[in-house]
Protein backbone atom coordinates (compact mmCIF):
# COMPACT_ATOMS: atom_id res chain seq x y z
CA UNK A 1 0.00 0.00 0.00
CA UNK A 2 1.05 3.50 -0.79
CA UNK A 3 1.78 5.86 1.92
CA UNK A 4 -1.22 7.77 2.77
CA UNK A 5 -1.58 11.23 0.35
CA UNK A 6 -4.68 12.57 -0.81
CA UNK A 7 -3.26 15.35 -3.21
CA UNK A 8 -3.13 13.28 -5.83
CA UNK A 9 -6.75 12.89 -5.63
CA UNK A 10 -7.48 16.06 -5.34
CA UNK A 11 -5.50 17.74 -7.81
CA UNK A 12 -6.34 15.46 -10.62
CA UNK A 13 -9.53 17.32 -12.22
CA UNK A 14 -10.80 13.81 -14.08
CA UNK A 15 -11.33 12.42 -10.17
CA UNK A 16 -12.66 15.52 -9.52
CA UNK A 17 -14.92 15.61 -12.50
CA UNK A 18 -16.12 11.97 -11.62
CA UNK A 19 -16.33 12.89 -7.58
CA UNK A 20 -18.29 15.88 -8.64
CA UNK A 21 -20.22 13.98 -10.84
CA UNK A 22 -21.49 11.19 -8.45
CA UNK A 23 -22.19 13.61 -5.97
CA UNK A 24 -24.74 15.42 -8.13
CA UNK A 25 -26.15 12.17 -9.17
CA UNK A 26 -26.37 11.09 -5.76
CA UNK A 27 -28.10 14.50 -4.88
CA UNK A 28 -30.54 14.20 -8.10
CA UNK A 29 -31.40 10.62 -7.19
CA UNK A 30 -32.20 11.42 -3.27
CA UNK A 31 -33.98 14.26 -4.01
CA UNK A 32 -36.24 13.17 -6.79
CA UNK A 33 -37.27 9.72 -4.82
CA UNK A 34 -38.00 11.50 -2.01
CA UNK A 35 -40.60 14.29 -3.66
CA UNK A 36 -41.75 11.02 -5.08
CA UNK A 37 -41.98 9.37 -2.04
CA UNK A 38 -42.99 12.14 -0.39
CA UNK A 39 -46.16 12.93 -2.32
CA UNK A 40 -47.38 9.27 -2.88
CA UNK A 41 -46.66 8.48 0.51
CA UNK A 42 -49.53 11.59 0.97
CA UNK A 43 -51.73 9.70 -1.87
CA UNK A 44 -51.34 6.96 0.27
CA UNK A 45 -52.35 8.39 3.51
CA UNK A 46 -55.28 10.15 2.21
CA UNK A 47 -56.58 6.85 0.33
CA UNK A 48 -56.41 4.79 3.64
CA UNK A 49 -58.44 7.51 5.38
CA UNK A 50 -61.55 7.20 2.79
CA UNK A 51 -62.37 4.11 4.54
CA UNK A 52 -63.32 1.94 1.70
CA UNK A 53 -62.35 -1.35 2.31
CA UNK A 54 -61.09 -1.92 -1.37
CA UNK A 55 -58.61 1.58 -1.10
CA UNK A 56 -58.00 0.28 2.51
CA UNK A 57 -56.91 -3.64 1.36
CA UNK A 58 -54.80 -1.78 -1.45
CA UNK A 59 -52.87 0.57 0.73
CA UNK A 60 -51.93 -2.30 3.06
CA UNK A 61 -50.94 -4.58 0.16
CA UNK A 62 -48.62 -1.92 -1.17
CA UNK A 63 -46.92 -1.19 1.83
CA UNK A 64 -46.36 -4.73 3.34
CA UNK A 65 -44.48 -5.43 0.05
CA UNK A 66 -42.76 -2.42 -0.15
CA UNK A 67 -41.52 -2.70 3.91
CA UNK A 68 -40.74 -6.71 3.31
CA UNK A 69 -38.71 -6.82 0.48
CA UNK A 70 -35.49 -5.50 0.27
CA UNK A 71 -34.41 -2.32 -1.34
CA UNK A 72 -32.23 -4.27 -3.39
CA UNK A 73 -34.46 -6.46 -4.92
CA UNK A 74 -36.90 -3.66 -5.31
CA UNK A 75 -34.28 -2.25 -7.89
CA UNK A 76 -33.06 -4.86 -9.20
CA UNK A 77 -37.18 -5.87 -10.21
CA UNK A 78 -37.48 -2.58 -11.83
CA UNK A 79 -34.53 -2.17 -13.68
CA UNK A 80 -33.69 -6.13 -14.84
CA UNK A 81 -37.32 -7.05 -14.98
CA UNK A 82 -39.96 -4.31 -15.40
CA UNK A 83 -37.93 -2.55 -17.52
CA UNK A 84 -37.63 -5.92 -19.83
CA UNK A 85 -41.48 -6.14 -20.18
CA UNK A 86 -41.94 -2.69 -22.00
CA UNK A 87 -42.16 -2.37 -25.67
CA UNK A 88 -38.71 -2.09 -27.41
CA UNK A 89 -38.73 1.70 -28.21
CA UNK A 90 -39.56 2.84 -24.81
CA UNK A 91 -36.54 0.28 -23.84
CA UNK A 92 -33.93 1.70 -26.51
CA UNK A 93 -34.68 5.20 -25.61
CA UNK A 94 -34.64 4.45 -21.72
CA UNK A 95 -31.27 2.84 -22.48
CA UNK A 96 -29.71 5.66 -24.28
CA UNK A 97 -31.48 8.71 -22.07
CA UNK A 98 -30.03 7.21 -18.41
CA UNK A 99 -32.66 4.98 -17.93
CA UNK A 100 -31.44 3.57 -15.17
CA UNK A 101 -31.13 6.76 -12.84
CA UNK A 102 -34.96 7.04 -13.88
CA UNK A 103 -35.82 3.51 -12.13
CA UNK A 104 -33.42 3.99 -9.63
CA UNK A 105 -35.54 6.88 -8.71
CA UNK A 106 -38.90 5.54 -9.20
CA UNK A 107 -37.97 2.23 -6.99
CA UNK A 108 -36.23 4.26 -4.77
CA UNK A 109 -39.14 6.71 -4.23
CA UNK A 110 -42.03 4.21 -4.45
CA UNK A 111 -40.49 2.06 -1.49
CA UNK A 112 -40.08 5.34 0.96
CA UNK A 113 -43.79 5.93 0.06
CA UNK A 114 -44.53 3.38 2.35
CA UNK A 115 -42.51 4.39 4.82
CA UNK A 116 -43.75 7.86 4.70
CA UNK A 117 -46.86 6.82 4.74
CA UNK A 118 -47.03 4.46 7.87
CA UNK A 119 -45.08 7.61 9.49
CA UNK A 120 -47.42 10.62 8.70
CA UNK A 121 -50.61 7.75 9.90
CA UNK A 122 -48.96 7.37 13.13
CA UNK A 123 -48.19 11.02 14.07
CA UNK A 124 -52.27 11.05 12.82
CA UNK A 125 -53.20 8.59 15.05
CA UNK A 126 -51.77 9.58 18.18
CA UNK A 127 -53.73 12.95 18.00
CA UNK A 128 -56.60 12.26 20.75
CA UNK A 129 -60.04 12.30 18.88
CA UNK A 130 -60.89 14.90 21.70
CA UNK A 131 -59.37 17.37 18.87
CA UNK A 132 -61.50 16.46 16.11
CA UNK A 133 -64.73 16.42 18.11
CA UNK A 134 -63.70 19.61 19.21
CA UNK A 135 -63.04 21.34 15.98
CA UNK A 136 -66.18 19.76 14.60
CA UNK A 137 -68.14 21.23 17.97
CA UNK A 138 -65.85 24.92 16.60
CA UNK A 139 -67.68 24.33 13.64
CA UNK A 140 -64.73 23.75 11.07
CA UNK A 141 -65.62 21.07 8.37
CA UNK A 142 -63.75 18.11 7.27
CA UNK A 143 -61.29 19.83 5.33
CA UNK A 144 -60.71 22.91 8.05
CA UNK A 145 -60.20 20.62 10.88
CA UNK A 146 -57.81 18.61 8.52
CA UNK A 147 -55.62 22.01 7.22
CA UNK A 148 -55.80 23.50 10.40
CA UNK A 149 -56.19 20.97 13.87
CA UNK A 150 -54.94 17.78 12.79
CA UNK A 151 -52.61 17.97 9.93
CA UNK A 152 -50.27 20.63 11.77
CA UNK A 153 -50.42 18.20 15.05
CA UNK A 154 -49.57 15.09 12.83
CA UNK A 155 -46.75 16.67 10.92
CA UNK A 156 -44.98 17.40 14.21
CA UNK A 157 -45.82 13.91 15.70
CA UNK A 158 -44.58 12.43 13.13
CA UNK A 159 -41.48 14.27 12.38
CA UNK A 160 -38.97 12.40 14.17
CA UNK A 161 -39.40 9.02 12.34
CA UNK A 162 -40.21 11.35 8.79
CA UNK A 163 -36.19 12.54 9.01
CA UNK A 164 -34.97 9.16 9.87
CA UNK A 165 -36.66 7.77 7.09
CA UNK A 166 -35.18 10.35 4.80
CA UNK A 167 -31.73 10.25 6.20
CA UNK A 168 -32.14 6.24 5.62
CA UNK A 169 -33.41 7.17 1.71
CA UNK A 170 -30.36 9.21 1.52
CA UNK A 171 -28.04 6.50 2.52
CA UNK A 172 -30.19 4.01 0.04
CA UNK A 173 -29.06 6.05 -2.64
CA UNK A 174 -26.11 4.17 -2.92
CA UNK A 175 -27.44 1.25 -3.68
CA UNK A 176 -28.37 2.55 -7.29
CA UNK A 177 -24.65 1.63 -7.95
CA UNK A 178 -25.53 -1.61 -7.99
CA UNK A 179 -27.93 -1.00 -11.52
CA UNK A 180 -25.12 1.11 -12.75
CA UNK A 181 -26.38 4.57 -11.72
CA UNK A 182 -22.94 6.82 -11.63
CA UNK A 183 -23.81 8.39 -8.08
CA UNK A 184 -20.99 9.15 -5.28
CA UNK A 185 -20.25 5.55 -4.49
CA UNK A 186 -20.37 4.59 -8.02
CA UNK A 187 -17.56 7.22 -8.94
CA UNK A 188 -15.96 5.77 -5.62
CA UNK A 189 -15.66 2.68 -7.42
CA UNK A 190 -14.76 3.91 -10.66
CA UNK A 191 -11.85 6.22 -8.60
CA UNK A 192 -10.63 3.57 -6.78
CA UNK A 193 -9.61 1.48 -9.65
CA UNK A 194 -8.31 3.98 -11.65
CA UNK A 195 -5.79 5.38 -9.09
CA UNK A 196 -6.07 2.59 -6.94
CA UNK A 197 -5.76 4.76 -3.71
CA UNK A 198 -8.26 2.97 -2.00
CA UNK A 199 -7.84 4.41 1.41
CA UNK A 200 -7.83 7.76 0.30
CA UNK A 201 -11.06 7.67 -1.61
CA UNK A 202 -13.39 5.63 0.99
CA UNK A 203 -12.24 8.28 3.36
CA UNK A 204 -13.56 11.18 1.27
CA UNK A 205 -16.48 9.61 0.31
CA UNK A 206 -17.47 8.42 3.60
CA UNK A 207 -16.92 11.09 4.94
CA UNK A 208 -18.99 13.47 2.60
CA UNK A 209 -22.08 10.95 3.35
CA UNK A 210 -21.26 11.49 6.81
CA UNK A 211 -21.80 14.95 6.11
CA UNK A 212 -24.99 15.46 4.87
CA UNK A 213 -26.05 12.61 6.83
CA UNK A 214 -25.12 14.31 10.48
CA UNK A 215 -26.61 17.66 8.52
CA UNK A 216 -30.02 16.17 7.63
CA UNK A 217 -29.92 14.60 11.34
CA UNK A 218 -29.65 17.96 12.72
CA UNK A 219 -31.66 20.12 10.60
CA UNK A 220 -34.07 17.40 11.77
CA UNK A 221 -33.47 17.62 15.54
CA UNK A 222 -33.62 22.29 15.16
CA UNK A 223 -36.85 21.35 13.54
CA UNK A 224 -38.12 19.32 16.51
CA UNK A 225 -37.14 21.62 18.94
CA UNK A 226 -38.76 24.93 17.00
CA UNK A 227 -41.95 22.96 16.57
CA UNK A 228 -42.56 21.40 20.02
CA UNK A 229 -44.83 22.70 21.76
CA UNK A 230 -44.01 23.98 25.48
CA UNK A 231 -45.34 20.79 28.05
CA UNK A 232 -45.86 18.91 24.60
CA UNK A 233 -44.37 15.13 25.02
CA UNK B 1 -46.10 -16.14 -17.28
CA UNK B 2 -46.60 -18.17 -14.27
CA UNK B 3 -46.15 -21.33 -15.65
CA UNK B 4 -42.41 -19.83 -16.74
CA UNK B 5 -42.08 -18.66 -13.13
CA UNK B 6 -42.77 -22.29 -11.83
CA UNK B 7 -40.81 -24.11 -14.29
CA UNK B 8 -37.34 -21.47 -13.25
CA UNK B 9 -38.44 -22.49 -9.37
CA UNK B 10 -38.84 -25.84 -10.44
CA UNK B 11 -35.31 -25.89 -12.48
CA UNK B 12 -33.28 -24.15 -10.01
CA UNK B 13 -34.93 -24.85 -6.35
CA UNK B 14 -31.50 -26.10 -5.10
CA UNK B 15 -29.65 -23.25 -6.32
CA UNK B 16 -31.89 -20.94 -4.63
CA UNK B 17 -32.06 -22.85 -1.29
CA UNK B 18 -28.65 -23.76 -0.47
CA UNK B 19 -26.40 -22.32 -3.80
CA UNK B 20 -23.66 -24.55 -4.77
CA UNK B 21 -23.35 -26.19 -2.34
CA UNK B 22 -22.41 -29.32 -1.51
CA UNK B 23 -20.16 -28.45 -4.59
CA UNK B 24 -19.08 -25.22 -3.35
CA UNK B 25 -19.87 -23.17 -0.60
CA UNK B 26 -23.24 -23.09 1.08
CA UNK B 27 -25.25 -20.12 -0.78
CA UNK B 28 -28.83 -19.37 -1.68
CA UNK B 29 -31.60 -19.05 0.95
CA UNK B 30 -29.32 -21.33 3.58
CA UNK B 31 -26.44 -18.68 3.61
CA UNK B 32 -29.10 -15.91 3.83
CA UNK B 33 -30.79 -16.94 6.62
CA UNK B 34 -27.06 -17.97 8.36
CA UNK B 35 -25.53 -15.02 7.67
CA UNK B 36 -28.67 -12.81 9.18
CA UNK B 37 -28.95 -15.08 12.55
CA UNK B 38 -25.14 -15.06 12.89
CA UNK B 39 -25.25 -11.58 12.04
CA UNK B 40 -27.86 -10.37 14.68
CA UNK B 41 -26.73 -13.17 17.42
CA UNK B 42 -23.08 -11.65 17.11
CA UNK B 43 -24.54 -7.86 16.88
CA UNK B 44 -26.32 -8.62 19.86
CA UNK B 45 -23.92 -8.75 22.80
CA UNK B 46 -21.96 -5.77 21.26
CA UNK B 47 -24.95 -3.48 21.07
CA UNK B 48 -26.13 -4.10 25.03
CA UNK B 49 -22.40 -3.48 25.51
CA UNK B 50 -22.48 0.34 23.03
CA UNK B 51 -25.55 0.62 24.92
CA UNK B 52 -24.06 0.46 28.53
CA UNK B 53 -21.20 3.05 27.63
CA UNK B 54 -23.74 5.42 25.60
CA UNK B 55 -25.76 5.58 29.15
CA UNK B 56 -22.31 5.53 31.47
CA UNK B 57 -21.39 8.59 33.36
CA UNK B 58 -17.96 7.90 32.18
CA UNK B 59 -17.26 10.55 29.17
CA UNK B 60 -14.27 7.97 28.00
CA UNK B 61 -16.67 5.61 27.30
CA UNK B 62 -19.62 7.87 26.12
CA UNK B 63 -18.04 9.39 23.48
CA UNK B 64 -16.13 6.70 21.58
CA UNK B 65 -19.65 5.06 22.13
CA UNK B 66 -21.66 7.81 20.56
CA UNK B 67 -19.43 8.67 17.69
CA UNK B 68 -19.70 4.93 16.81
CA UNK B 69 -23.19 5.04 16.82
CA UNK B 70 -23.57 8.57 14.83
CA UNK B 71 -21.16 7.26 12.25
CA UNK B 72 -22.44 3.93 11.54
CA UNK B 73 -25.87 5.63 11.59
CA UNK B 74 -24.53 8.32 9.08
CA UNK B 75 -23.09 5.91 6.22
CA UNK B 76 -24.57 4.16 3.97
CA UNK B 77 -24.39 0.39 4.54
CA UNK B 78 -22.37 -0.31 0.95
CA UNK B 79 -19.80 2.05 2.04
CA UNK B 80 -18.75 0.27 5.75
CA UNK B 81 -19.37 -3.17 3.63
CA UNK B 82 -16.55 -1.57 1.12
CA UNK B 83 -14.15 -0.48 3.93
CA UNK B 84 -14.41 -3.80 5.41
CA UNK B 85 -13.59 -5.80 2.41
CA UNK B 86 -10.60 -3.43 1.65
CA UNK B 87 -9.37 -3.29 5.43
CA UNK B 88 -9.83 -6.67 6.88
CA UNK B 89 -7.03 -8.95 4.52
CA UNK B 90 -5.25 -5.93 5.06
CA UNK B 91 -5.29 -6.08 9.08
CA UNK B 92 -5.30 -9.95 9.44
CA UNK B 93 -2.82 -10.61 6.46
CA UNK B 94 -5.00 -13.24 4.50
CA UNK B 95 -7.97 -13.42 2.18
CA UNK B 96 -10.70 -13.23 4.05
CA UNK B 97 -13.60 -14.80 2.62
CA UNK B 98 -17.30 -12.77 1.21
CA UNK B 99 -19.37 -14.74 4.21
CA UNK B 100 -16.69 -13.36 6.81
CA UNK B 101 -16.87 -9.93 5.49
CA UNK B 102 -20.49 -9.61 4.80
CA UNK B 103 -20.78 -10.81 8.37
CA UNK B 104 -18.71 -8.50 9.98
CA UNK B 105 -20.25 -5.47 8.51
CA UNK B 106 -23.50 -7.08 9.72
CA UNK B 107 -22.32 -7.22 13.34
CA UNK B 108 -20.98 -3.52 13.06
CA UNK B 109 -24.01 -2.09 11.32
CA UNK B 110 -26.62 -4.45 13.01
CA UNK B 111 -24.47 -3.64 16.80
CA UNK B 112 -24.88 -0.09 16.02
CA UNK B 113 -28.75 0.28 15.24
CA UNK B 114 -29.33 -2.72 17.89
CA UNK B 115 -27.74 -0.03 20.79
CA UNK B 116 -30.25 2.01 20.22
CA UNK B 117 -32.81 0.04 20.54
CA UNK B 118 -31.60 -1.53 24.18
CA UNK B 119 -30.60 2.06 25.11
CA UNK B 120 -34.36 2.76 24.53
CA UNK B 121 -35.40 0.18 25.71
CA UNK B 122 -33.35 0.71 29.51
CA UNK B 123 -34.39 4.34 29.53
CA UNK B 124 -38.24 3.12 29.27
CA UNK B 125 -37.59 2.14 32.28
CA UNK B 126 -39.04 3.80 35.14
CA UNK B 127 -35.97 5.05 37.18
CA UNK B 128 -37.04 3.23 40.40
CA UNK B 129 -35.97 0.10 39.41
CA UNK B 130 -32.62 1.51 39.21
CA UNK B 131 -33.06 3.42 43.03
CA UNK B 132 -34.10 0.49 44.41
CA UNK B 133 -31.50 -1.88 43.31
CA UNK B 134 -29.11 0.38 44.50
CA UNK B 135 -31.08 1.10 47.68
CA UNK B 136 -31.05 -2.59 47.89
CA UNK B 137 -27.04 -2.49 48.30
CA UNK B 138 -26.77 -4.14 44.26
CA UNK B 139 -23.72 -2.34 42.75
CA UNK B 140 -24.42 -0.59 39.58
CA UNK B 141 -23.24 -3.41 37.63
CA UNK B 142 -25.18 -5.92 39.50
CA UNK B 143 -28.66 -3.75 39.11
CA UNK B 144 -27.92 -3.57 35.37
CA UNK B 145 -27.10 -6.99 35.24
CA UNK B 146 -30.10 -8.48 37.40
CA UNK B 147 -32.94 -5.82 37.41
CA UNK B 148 -32.53 -3.65 34.54
CA UNK B 149 -30.87 -5.20 31.80
CA UNK B 150 -33.30 -8.76 32.01
CA UNK B 151 -36.29 -6.40 31.77
CA UNK B 152 -35.38 -4.14 29.38
CA UNK B 153 -34.29 -6.78 27.31
CA UNK B 154 -37.90 -8.44 27.47
CA UNK B 155 -39.18 -5.62 26.46
CA UNK B 156 -37.56 -5.02 23.22
CA UNK B 157 -37.84 -8.73 21.98
CA UNK B 158 -40.26 -7.57 19.29
CA UNK B 159 -37.95 -4.58 17.99
CA UNK B 160 -35.10 -7.00 18.54
CA UNK B 161 -37.10 -9.07 16.12
CA UNK B 162 -38.19 -6.37 13.78
CA UNK B 163 -34.26 -5.94 13.35
CA UNK B 164 -34.00 -9.12 12.30
CA UNK B 165 -36.19 -8.89 9.34
CA UNK B 166 -33.97 -5.54 8.69
CA UNK B 167 -30.96 -7.71 8.81
CA UNK B 168 -32.13 -11.00 6.46
CA UNK B 169 -32.78 -7.85 3.97
CA UNK B 170 -29.49 -6.38 4.49
CA UNK B 171 -27.73 -9.76 3.49
CA UNK B 172 -28.69 -9.05 -0.04
CA UNK B 173 -25.75 -6.11 -0.29
CA UNK B 174 -23.73 -8.98 0.16
CA UNK B 175 -24.67 -9.15 -3.85
CA UNK B 176 -22.24 -6.16 -4.23
CA UNK B 177 -19.16 -8.03 -3.00
CA UNK B 178 -19.97 -11.42 -4.37
CA UNK B 179 -21.13 -13.19 -1.29
CA UNK B 180 -23.07 -16.42 -2.38
CA UNK B 181 -26.62 -15.79 -0.58
CA UNK B 182 -30.01 -15.65 -2.43
CA UNK B 183 -29.63 -12.71 -4.11
CA UNK B 184 -26.64 -13.23 -5.62
CA UNK B 185 -28.17 -16.97 -6.66
CA UNK B 186 -30.88 -15.31 -8.65
CA UNK B 187 -28.61 -13.25 -10.20
CA UNK B 188 -26.89 -16.08 -11.48
CA UNK B 189 -30.08 -17.62 -12.79
CA UNK B 190 -30.62 -14.73 -14.54
CA UNK B 191 -27.45 -14.64 -16.29
CA UNK B 192 -28.20 -18.01 -17.30
CA UNK B 193 -31.60 -17.72 -18.69
CA UNK B 194 -31.20 -14.13 -19.65
CA UNK B 195 -34.44 -14.00 -21.13
CA UNK B 196 -36.70 -14.27 -18.42
CA UNK B 197 -35.29 -11.39 -15.72
CA UNK B 198 -38.84 -9.85 -14.61
CA UNK B 199 -40.26 -13.64 -13.61
CA UNK B 200 -36.37 -14.66 -12.09
CA UNK B 201 -36.27 -11.21 -9.58
CA UNK B 202 -40.42 -11.58 -9.39
CA UNK B 203 -39.43 -15.27 -7.76
CA UNK B 204 -36.73 -13.74 -5.59
CA UNK B 205 -39.35 -10.89 -4.39
CA UNK B 206 -42.05 -13.17 -3.30
CA UNK B 207 -39.19 -15.20 -1.14
CA UNK B 208 -38.07 -12.08 0.63
CA UNK B 209 -41.45 -11.22 1.13
CA UNK B 210 -43.22 -14.62 2.16
CA UNK B 211 -39.96 -15.09 4.71
CA UNK B 212 -39.95 -11.09 5.93
CA UNK B 213 -44.01 -11.20 6.39
CA UNK B 214 -44.28 -13.72 8.53
CA UNK B 215 -41.77 -12.61 11.01
CA UNK B 216 -43.13 -9.19 11.16
CA UNK B 217 -46.70 -10.56 11.87
CA UNK B 218 -45.14 -12.41 14.19
CA UNK B 219 -43.21 -9.43 15.79
CA UNK B 220 -46.49 -7.89 15.93
CA UNK B 221 -48.53 -10.69 18.23
CA UNK B 222 -45.40 -10.83 20.02
CA UNK B 223 -45.99 -7.05 20.57
CA UNK B 224 -49.19 -7.27 21.38
CA UNK B 225 -49.17 -10.32 23.95
CA UNK B 226 -45.73 -8.67 25.61
CA UNK B 227 -48.38 -5.24 25.74
CA UNK B 228 -50.94 -7.38 27.73
CA UNK B 229 -48.54 -9.14 29.92
CA UNK B 230 -46.75 -5.87 31.31
CA UNK B 231 -50.16 -4.41 31.82
CA UNK B 232 -50.73 -7.50 34.45
CA UNK B 233 -53.43 -9.78 34.96
CA UNK B 234 -56.96 -7.59 35.54
CA UNK B 235 -57.07 -6.78 39.15
CA UNK B 236 -59.72 -7.82 41.16
CA UNK B 237 -60.69 -5.92 44.41
CA UNK B 238 -60.08 -8.64 47.58
CA UNK B 239 -62.78 -8.09 49.97
CA UNK B 240 -61.59 -9.63 53.52
CA UNK B 241 -64.65 -11.51 54.72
Amino acid sequence: MKGFDLAPLLTNPEYLGLLGHGIAMTFIIALGSWLLAMSLGVLLLALRLTGFRIAEAVVAAYISYHRNVPTLVQLMLWYFGIASLLPDGLQGWLSDHQGESVFAILALGLCQAAYFSEDLRSGLRAISPGQTEAARALGHGYIGTMRFILIPQALRNSLPALINHTVSLFKNSSLAMAIGVAELTHAVKEIENQSFRTFEIFLIATVLYLLFSLLLMGTGAMLDRRTRLAGAR
Amino acid sequence: MLGNAIAIVQENWLLLLVGQYPNGPLGGFAATMLLSVLGIGLAFPLSVLIALCRISKWWALRAPATALVYGVRGIPLLMIIFWVYFLFPLLLGANVPGFATMLCTLVIYEGAFLSEVVRAGIEALPRGQMDAARALGHSHLRAMRFIILPQALYNMLPSLLSQFVSTIKETTLGYVINVPELTFAANQINNRLLTKPFEVFLILALVYYAVCFSLTEFTSWLERRIATRRAGPLRTVEVSA
